[in-house]
């Protein structure tokens, strides 16, 4: 499913965010993938993203290279990933339901399919009252089960979420993550890139820990202890 | 691509330029001046080469005589000339009587006594303006039938159009080549502002774009907004100038008629509206159009990479 072999990435400074990393994870895993801020856990987005590209090494993902990947190719491979921030990332001007339904309006899903799949992911995250309301009417916590509900809504392959609890309460936080576990147990393959040690060892999930670019641990079942 | 994906770039295109209003009417507006003006030396210029080609075969050439010569002789160079019946329409005598009645008559309406006075007790001031009058089918054909007619025996000298439509070429081109000048300065204007527009949409929408990048959204779909957002620009700033050019001219064909009726007579008058506004509608159209996608994809070329 998702592939590293041996991949470094400097940035023009010369410091290397990544060095060496091989990492492997299967298709319908959960992987949290931690360390304290520098460690490489952005970069690492990045690069599943195509927003950049490794400096060495490959990136297999789903059976495509991506730093052989054509440029025009890029928007089809992000289609089968979906996406979320903590900082959200949704469009203030519109309402709950034209956020979701934007992401299907993008890829050019005819308005028939967005009438019946937006309500439905809309239920799953437990939003299907609110539609009509417009992100800064919604808590912290409901802004990122917007945000999840657009990431999903096209059912990606991949979930990708960049410090998904960063800006929430724990009680919001464990919502959040119970979501992605219910997503996962759906047959996504879901990485969470995080530094909240609580959700981590709550969950007892694979744990893979980058430390200044280097994996030093990668374990089942893990915890999220002290560098 | 789907219909509604069109429909959704269309609502985005119209809904940036809400979002930006002041710079949109500034686009509109120069764009509709632009149009403007070109419209109006459009009008200009096609009457121009109108009322040049009348004059052309309007006034036709006047043939003149040697003093004194007989009568007889005169009909001969009638004869020739009515003989050359591939090139010549229509020849008209007229004496030299009629040539000072038709003189007075236009200059000296209702007031005999001037007229009197002009003649200065002479028996015609105009004694040796008796004349033919040679029209011919294809303007073209008329230097060569001057040049003829100059050889023919008799003939003191030939009159042909040509002063009043070379002044009407030489003004005709002034105004074409002030119009172009005029209509470029103006047109890298609009490209100037339409691309500032659109600049300020992309940055509004900078973070949309992103999501819609991570989204999986192409290229085309990114853009086509934006690119709409030129046309639309282009199309309202050009239908805008059409549609009161359209009226200005029919008031000002009516009011220039009025005043100079002598276009009326020599000229056929001017270029009815419909004539003038079923090229000129077209073009203005194409070149709004252009205008706006010229702007925009330079534009999102520069500001927004693939």
């Amino acid at each position: 499913m998702i592939t590293l072999k041996n991949v470094s990435k400097s940035y023009v400074q010369g410091s290397k965010a990544l060095a060496d990393v091989d990492l492997h994870i299967d298709k319908g895993e959960f992987v949290f993938v931690v360390g304290a801020s520098g460690s490489g856990k952005t970069t690492f987005i990045k690069l599943l993203l195509k927003e950049i590209d490794p400096t060495s090494g490959s990136i297999i993902i789903n059976d495509q290279q991506l730093e052989r990947m054509p440029r025009r190719k890029i928007p089809k491979y992000r289609r089968g990933v979906g996406v979320v921030f903590q900082d959200f990332r949704l469009l203030k001007d519109r309402n709950v339901y034209e956020n979701v339904a934007f992401a299907q309006r993008v890829i050019e899903k005819p308005t028939k399919v967005i009438k019946k799949r937006v309500p439905e992911v809309l239920t799953l995250v437990g939003l299907a009252e609110k539609y009509r309301s417009f992100p800064k009417e919604l808590s912290g916590g409901e802004q990122q089960r917007v945000a999840l509900a657009r990431a999903i809504v096209n059912r990606p392959e991949i979930l990708l979420a960049d410090e998904p609890t960063g800006n929430l309460d724990p009680q919001n936080a464990v919502e959040i993550m119970k979501l992605l576990e219910e997503i996962n147990s759906r047959g996504t393959t879901v990485v969470v890139v995080t530094h909240n040690r609580e959700i981590v060892n709550s969950m007892r999930k694979r744990v893979v820990r980058l430390k200044k670019g280097v994996i030093i641990s990668d374990e089942k079942e893990g915890v999220y202890v002290e560098d | 691509m789907r219909i509604s994906t069109l429909g959704y770039s269309i609502k985005q295109g119209f809904k940036n330029i809400g979002r930006n209003k002041l710079f949109s009417i500034a686009s509109v507006a120069t764009m509709a001046a632009c149009i403007f003006l070109f419209g109006l030396f459009f009008s200009i210029a096609t009457n121009f080469s109108y009322m040049l080609k009348n004059i052309e075969t309007n006034v036709g050439v006047t043939v003149f005589f040697d003093e004194g010569l007989d009568q007889a002789s005169i009909e001969m160079i009638g004869q020739e000339i009515v003989g050359m019946t591939e090139i010549v329409k229509e020849v008209n005598y007229v004496s030299a009587d009629e040539a000072w009645e038709s003189f007075s008559n236009k200059y000296f309406e209702g007031n005999e006594a001037a007229a009197e006075g002009f003649k200065n007790n002479q028996d015609n001031p105009l004694a040796n303006s008796a004349h033919y009058e040679v029209f011919v089918y294809d303007i073209d054909e008329q230097d060569s039938l001057v040049e003829h007619i100059k050889t023919l025996d008799g003939v003191r000298k030939v009159e042909q159009s040509q002063q009043a439509s070379n002044t009407l070429s030489t003004v005709n081109r002034l105004i074409s080549t002030v119009s172009i000048i005029i209509i470029l300065i103006l047109l890298a204007v609009s490209i100037f502002l339409i691309s500032n527009t659109i600049t300020v949409g992309i940055a509004v929408r900078r973070e949309e774009i992103a999501i819609m990048k991570y989204i999986g959204a192409t290229n085309f779909f990114v853009r086509l907004p934006f690119v709409l957002e030129g046309i639309i620009i282009g199309l309202i700033g050009a239908a805008i100038p059409l549609v009161v050019l359209y009226f200005l001219y029919q008031q000002a064909v009516t009011y220039i008629l009025d005043r100079f009726s002598v276009l009326q007579d020599f000229m056929n008058g001017l270029l009815p509206v419909n004539q003038v506004f079923v090229w000129l509608v077209p073009i203005g159209l194409i070149l709004g159009v252009g205008i706006g996608l010229v702007g925009s994809i330079i534009t999102i070329r520069k500001h927004l990479k693939a």
